[in-house]
């Protein structure tokens, strides 16, 4: 399988008036063709930055300073942000869902409105056959009587609803990968188990690859082949899902695991261990690990020597961290 | 569950609290939007009654009820044996001192132009529970008590990280040592590596205070994990209500059901074998429910008489408490 | 390990023992102060103004009242820096005392419409239903009166004068003012703390006291500011008219129109207040801008 987006060695910066906000530092990761990956991490880690990055949208204060983002065997970095072919890649071949389907939605258009413009630019469809296929996307997201409904408003629809319409959007233009960042953490739970089964179903079907970001380990397990984590801008430890929730190799993600409280846990059963202090700030970062402070595995060794990169423990299993905690430890 | 038992702290009867809607030039009341819609249920001392339920179930709203921050549209609250479900706001002042109120937002839940300090000696003072000399010491007492550094009391909250604020909020709840405390979502703002530290240590402040909770929460991971018993709430009404244990191995209602499995786990394997129950359709308005079982067309089990009949809460022994008719 | 706890501005990992450095509010305004020159010249502007009214009596070269006949529409020298007026009092002077009359007028109208208005507002938000029924009307009709009209037909029947002007431009503001503090803090209202002020047994009083105005006064702070360079603005109109200050004051309004008749002769005796009028009103506005920048919280981090 040939990965579909690779980025490599990406680092995006944030410059304040307090200081450089190191947002994204180095950080390489890749998707294969219909493959489903996970980001994980804690807000502030550089997980949406790093997406946002790969797609030009980052804002100032920020600046994408290093790093390559491979697109079709092309550096897409390279290009204009707000140049032809980079808005043939965003919303075309590469489609992104965002967290509040309400902000991304254009209140004053109507759904059929703005599922028909992505099509009329970047599959050059007329109006009436543009229109057809903006209502079978919508009964193909779930949303019932699309015929009918597809002349609303966004404020006519709910949350769940809305981020049904926000998917068929990003589908409208059968491209090869969906960035879903944070897709379903403003919705409850059982919308949220509606949505990813059916984000699941869909990308499965058309051989789309997927991209999810989130806060949400549970969320990642069920559906994600790999799993990158990440910690103050970095990638701290990526693998495949399994390998990273039964044999977790990096202290960050191993303190994760054991500080979730889990279902059918009995009160007074297990005590959480939560993970003691709190993320770095990301202006003042030291030289050594970031997560040293928190680290309960900590040896001279992390005190003495700079971060270090990603060391392979496993076929796939790679983790930034120097001390070997053993397999199931 | 009639008559107030004397190890009941709090006991809410048929429990409704309707916003009005008004809509027009003369504010005409065009309907309500039914947040709680007739529960009863009672918290035990000392013990943990989680409440559970997606958003608009009306969870917040009981929790407010019982602070009596709104007033009941009917039912009755009592609290240590005395209704105060329509007291006025001067005799509830005095008792006001016994219950602490933790809330979700910790960035909106603190005056961001007091210190942290003075946040929390609002209370004290409030129910003069200091004098002037006492009360630095109070603080800092206070300060140390939910892992805060006392030093940092003249802070105002925006120089604090999210974790930190919500024990600032943690503090002035206990601060004048109530015996009840409503949790409202304490954790649900809280980044994941931070929430066991705010879990953890409410679990040790109950251990040692003697506290009762009330807690309130989206996440049934979390909400089994901190409770004695455990209530869903569905649309304004208690589905089902159970210690932790029974809800999870045992779980009655398919609502309960519903929510027990899409609950995504942190755990591959047992995921890949699990069976989803993906609900049909969304939560109605609560301004118009259905009639009969709220739940009803959602639900893969009702039948012709669960649209128009409304299941009473009843116990099916050893204080399992089901509200179906199809159980 | 060394190197690390020499550099004092990292956290590592010395735990607990070290506090995170105070940020203080003063010093992001006095920044956004720093950075956006024009609001610094306003700043300055206003400063300079406050200054030349409190010490007026040293700043001044002559007495701004005192006639000298003999001395009519003296020309610029050193003896008067911008000449004499027709009746010989010295126009540096009476411009220096013009700006007591301007700013006294100006805070007292402010700072006493802004106290009814903002207590109005505020009652009407908190306490809402029918007390915020009967404020909003009481606003509605202050705000429907034609002001300028209100307050030549006040100077009809009583005559004009400082403390007439005074109270009808502050009588002026209440309304707008109210309407700003009671949006203020309704929208402060919805704030979790204001519920766990009332979770704890809060009163009224302490709780638009404690909670509601700190949170609210900032902003109504940047519109009294301005308000500050409207009002200096419509005494000096009022003046203009000759309804406002009584001639013998210095009033920049009534130099205006005292100079216009000799425009061509002697055009300094109206441009000078002129110009300290526009001045005035331009310094206050921008100083505004910059305090509402200053405060604003969605730009903290951005300037």
């Amino acid at each position: 399988m040939a990965a579909i987006l690779e980025i490599d060695n990406l680092t995006t910066n944030f410059y304040t008036e307090y200081g450089t906000v190191k947002a994204v530092d180095g950080v390489s990761y890749y998707v294969d063709e219909g493959e489903i990956i996970g980001l994980v991490g804690e807000s502030g880690c550089g997980k949406s930055v790093s997406v946002l990055s790969a797609m030009q949208l980052i804002q100032t204060p920020g600046k994408i300073d290093s790093g390559r983002v491979i697109f079709d065997g092309e550096d897409i970095l390279q290009y204009d942000s707000k140049g032809e072919k980079m808005r043939s890649i965003r919303g075309g071949k590469i489609a992104m869902i965002f967290q509040e389907p309400m902000t991304s939605l254009n209140p004053v258009l109507s759904i059929c409105r703005q599922l028909t413009e992505a099509l009329e630019i970047h599959l050059d469809m007329d109006i009436q056959s543009a229109r057809e296929r903006a209502i079978e996307l919508l009964s193909m997201v779930g949303v019932p009587e699309a015929a009918v409904r597809i002349d609303d408003f966004p404020h006519q629809f709910s949350g769940g609803m809305r981020q049904r319409v926000m998917i068929a959007m990003a589908l409208s233009c059968n491209p090869a990968l969906i960035i879903a960042d944070e897709p379903t953490t403003a919705v409850d739970v059982t919308t949220q188990a509606q949505l990813l089964e059916l984000m699941n179903d869909l990308v499965t079907r058309l051989n789309t690859s997927l991209i999810i970001v989130t806060h949400n380990l549970g969320v990642v397990a069920r559906y994600a082949q790999r799993i990158y984590v990440m910690y103050a801008g970095r990638i701290i430890e990526s693998g495949p899902s399994e390998e990273i929730f039964e044999n977790p190799r990096h202290p960050y993600t191993i303190g994760l695991m054991r500080s979730i409280p889990r279902l059918g846990e009995k009160r007074g059963g297990r005590k959480l261990i939560p993970i003691d202090g709190m993320p770095p700030d990301l202006i003042f970062m030291p030289p050594t690990c970031a997560f040293l402070p928190r680290c309960t595995y900590k040896t001279k060794q992390c005190q003495e020597e700079p971060w270090p990169a990603l060391r392979q423990v496993g076929e796939k299993h790679r983790t930034a961290c120097f001390v070997d905690i053993g397999e199931k430890e | 569950m009639s008559d107030a038992k004397n190890d009941h702290m709090v006991e809410v009867q048929n429990l409704k609290m309707y916003f009005p809607i008004n809509r027009g030039l003369l504010k005409r009341h065009v309907g309500d939007i039914k947040a709680v819609d007739d529960i009863s249920f009672f918290i035990k001392n000392k013990e943990t009654l989680g409440l559970v339920g997606e958003s608009g179930c009306g969870k917040t709203t009981t929790g407010r009820c019982i602070l009596r921050l709104y007033k009941p549209t009917s039912g009755t609250i009592s609290f240590s044996g005395t209704d105060i479900s329509h007291m006025r706001d001067k005799a509830l002042k005095p008792l006001r001192r016994n219950m602490g109120a933790i809330f979700q937002d910790p960035y909106s839940s603190l005056n961001p132009r007091q210190t942290a300090g003075s946040i929390i000696s609002d209370p004290l003072k409030i129910h003069n529970m200091a004098s002037k000399k006492e009360m630095d010491e109070m603080i800092s007492e206070l300060f140390k008590m939910v892992g805060l550094d006392p030093r940092m009391t003249d802070r105002v909250p925006h120089e604090f990280s999210g974790g930190q604020r919500q024990r600032i909020g943690i503090a002035r709840a206990l601060a004048c040592q109530p015996s009840l405390v409503i949790c409202d979502e304490p954790i649900s703002a809280l980044d994941v590596s931070i929430q066991a530290q705010i879990i953890n240590l409410l679990e040790e402040l109950q251990e040692g205070l003697g506290l009762t909770y009330l807690f309130i929460a989206h996440d049934l991971a979390v909400v089994q994990h901190i409770s004695d018993r455990v209530a869903v709430m569905y649309l304004g009404r208690i589905m089902e209500l159970t210690s932790s244990e029974e809800l999870y191995e045992n779980p009655l209602h398919p609502y309960t059901q519903a929510l027990l499995s899409a609950i995504p786990l942190p755990d591959p394997k047992a995921e890949k074998i699990r069976q989803r129950i993906v609900l049909k359709g969304e939560v109605p308005s609560p301004a118009n429910p259905p009639p009969g079982c709220h739940f009803h067309p959602r639900c893969e089990l009702a039948t012709s008489d669960c649209n128009v009949e409304i299941p009473p809460l009843r116990d099916i022994g050893g204080g399992h408490y089901v509200a179906c008719l199809r159980v | 390990m060394a190197e690390n706890l020499n550099n004092s501005t990292e956290p590592a990992d010395v735990g607990e023992a070290v506090i995170p450095p105070h940020h203080s509010e003063w010093r992001r305004i006095a920044r956004v102060f720093v950075r956006r020159k024009i609001s610094l010249i306003g700043l300055i502007i206003v400063v300079i103004l406050v200054i030349c009214a409190i010490f007026a009596p040293f700043i001044a070269t002559h007495d701004p009242l005192k006639t000298d006949l003999r001395d009519v529409h003296a020309p610029v020298s050193t003896k008067h820096f911008l000449g004499t007026d027709e009746l010989g009092r010295d126009t540096y002077s009476r411009i220096v005392y013009g700006t007591r009359t301007s700013l006294t007028i100006g805070v007292i109208a402010v700072t006493s419409s802004g106290i009814v208005g903002m207590a109005m507002g505020m009652s009407a938000a908190y306490f809402g239903g029918l007390v915020f029924a009967l404020i909003m009307r009481i606003t509605d009709a202050l705000m429907a009166l034609p002001g300028l009209i209100i307050i030549l037909l006040i100077a009809g029947l009583v005559g004009g004068g400082i403390v007439v002007v005074t109270f009808a431009l502050a009588f002026g503001a209440i309304a707008p003012t109210c309407r700003m503090m009671c949006g203020q803090a309704l929208h402060i209202k919805q704030n979790d703390y204001v519920l766990a002020g009332k979770a704890m047994g809060m009163g009224s009083v302490r709780m638009m006291v404690t909670q509601i105005f700190p949170n609210a006064f900032a902003p109504l702070l940047v519109g009294m500011t301005m308000a500050m360079g409207m009002v200096v603005l419509a005494e000096a109109g009022l003046s203009y008219l000759g309804i406002g200050i009584e001639p013998p004051t210095p009033s920049w309004g009534a130099m205006v129109n005292e100079g216009q008749a000799y425009i061509l002769k002697n055009p300094l005796l109206s441009i000078v207040p002129g110009g300290a009028i526009m001045m005035m009103v331009f310094g206050f506005n921008m100083a505004g801008d910059g305090l509402r920048d200053a405060i604003d919280p969605t730009l903290r981090g951005a300037i």
